[in-house]
């Protein structure tokens, strides 16, 4: 079931993020920051190591690593 | 998309949860998902139990067997479905006040008898659903509805309490040290025995506004800041002073409830 790095992205589901801020905090690589609705948005994408603190902190699954194909 | 482990795991209809923005129970409960996920259990073969609080609403949105039971009794509850149906692997999720206030006796009877349950304590040190009061694990001097000036009490360490009581495995994390969390759920899960990871949880909307701890953000760099790793404190004693210590607390092996019945019965058939 490995999969690889290249073939995932992070995604984000703004309907259910709370824009309590813990996942931009707490991102190593400061790629992700607040839109202008106060919803986390992904600012650098090149930038994202894809390690999923961000998903593993959220409280609300509302952002997580998953597979490219279905952007 | 959809997040696989949400699809999986979770009732995609009662989602998004109702907790409060930054709420930490909603990493606690990613966190044993995960560890499910890991642990490669059948979902149909995992009962999650909770009894009331924020915290215990928990097991309305993961979709297992699932049981929301009163103020307090979850691990009486669980201890009944599991002597019935020793297979099934059963996770108790409650809070702080659920497991050590009214809840406090059945914790400490179902460590001593080391029956095979797994529970997870939400410990955000207050009551979040009743609005804020104080509850065992609140610190003295913290500020609670039932505490406007400052807590009295002493606070239980809900991890040495069971342990002390019998606990088999008993563990210790933050919502911030959250591969840690999954790792001492995971093991709880594996363990057979009596197991508690005492989860410390944040509430922002009632023990972070009556304290003044600000933002969730903050209380999370608090948990940062205030809490050593055991191995860390064995080592460098230094680092671990005014700390809390988290880790795994007692990881042994003794004889199991469920396993006694069962003997009890054979000896009786011959
Ligand atoms: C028998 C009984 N007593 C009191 C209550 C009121 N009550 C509901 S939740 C709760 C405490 C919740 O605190 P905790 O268990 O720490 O969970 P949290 O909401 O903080 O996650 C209390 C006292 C109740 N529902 N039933
Ligand atoms: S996967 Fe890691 S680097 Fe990428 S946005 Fe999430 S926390 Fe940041
Ligand atoms: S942690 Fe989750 S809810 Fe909070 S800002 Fe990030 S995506 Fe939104
Ligand atoms: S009141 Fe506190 S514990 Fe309850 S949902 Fe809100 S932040 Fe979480
Ligand atoms: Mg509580």
């Amino acid at each position: 079931m490995a999969v690889s790095k290249d073939d995932l992205m992070v995604h984000i589901k703004e309907e259910w993020c709370k824009g309590c801020g813990i996942c931009i905090a707490y991102c190593p690589k400061k790629v992700l920051g607040f839109n202008e609705h106060g919803k986390v948005s992904m600012l650098d994408r090149d930038n994202c190591i894809k390690c999923g603190m961000c998903e593993m902190r959220c409280p609300d699954f509302a952002i997580f690593l998953g597979g490219k194909e279905n952007v | 998309m959809n997040n696989p482990l949400v699809e999986n795991y979770f009732r995609m209809d009662k989602l998004p949860h109702i907790w409060c923005p930054g709420c930490g129970h909603g990493i606690i409960m990613s966190a044993i998902a995960r560890a499910i996920e890991k642990s490669g259990l059948d979902k149909d073969k995992v009962c999650i139990v909770s009894g009331i609080g924020c915290s215990s609403r928990a097991p309305g949105y993961m979709d297992f067997n699932t049981l929301h039971t009163t103020h307090g009794r979850a691990l009486a509850f669980a201890t009944g479905v599991k002597l019935a149906n020793p297979e099934l692997e059963v996770i108790v999720i409650a809070g702080d006040g659920d497991l050590s206030a009214i809840g406090g006796n059945h914790l400490i009877h179902a460590a001593r008898r080391n029956i095979n349950l797994t529970t997870i304590c939400f410990n955000n040190n207050i009551y979040g659903m009743t609005g804020g009061q104080y509850s065992p694990t609140t610190a003295t001097g913290d500020k609670g509805t039932t505490a406007p000036y400052g807590n009295i009490d002493r606070p239980f360490d809900i991890t040495q309490l069971a342990a002390g009581a019998g606990a088999t495995y008993a563990a210790k994390a933050t919502v911030y040290h959250v591969n840690q969390l999954q790792k001492y759920i995971e093991a709880a899960i594996d363990h057979k025995g009596f197991s508690m990871v005492e989860a410390v949880s944040v509430c922002p909307t009632y023990y972070g506004r009556k304290n003044k701890k600000g933002s969730a953000v903050d209380m999370m760099n608090w948990l940062k800041d205030s809490f050593v790793d055991m191995k860390i404190a064995e080592k460098m004693p230094e680092k671990a002073v005014g700390k809390f210590i988290m880790g795994e607390y007692v990881n042994k092996v003794e004889p199991e409830y469920t396993e006694l019945y069962d003997q009890v019965i054979e000896r009786l058939k011959r």
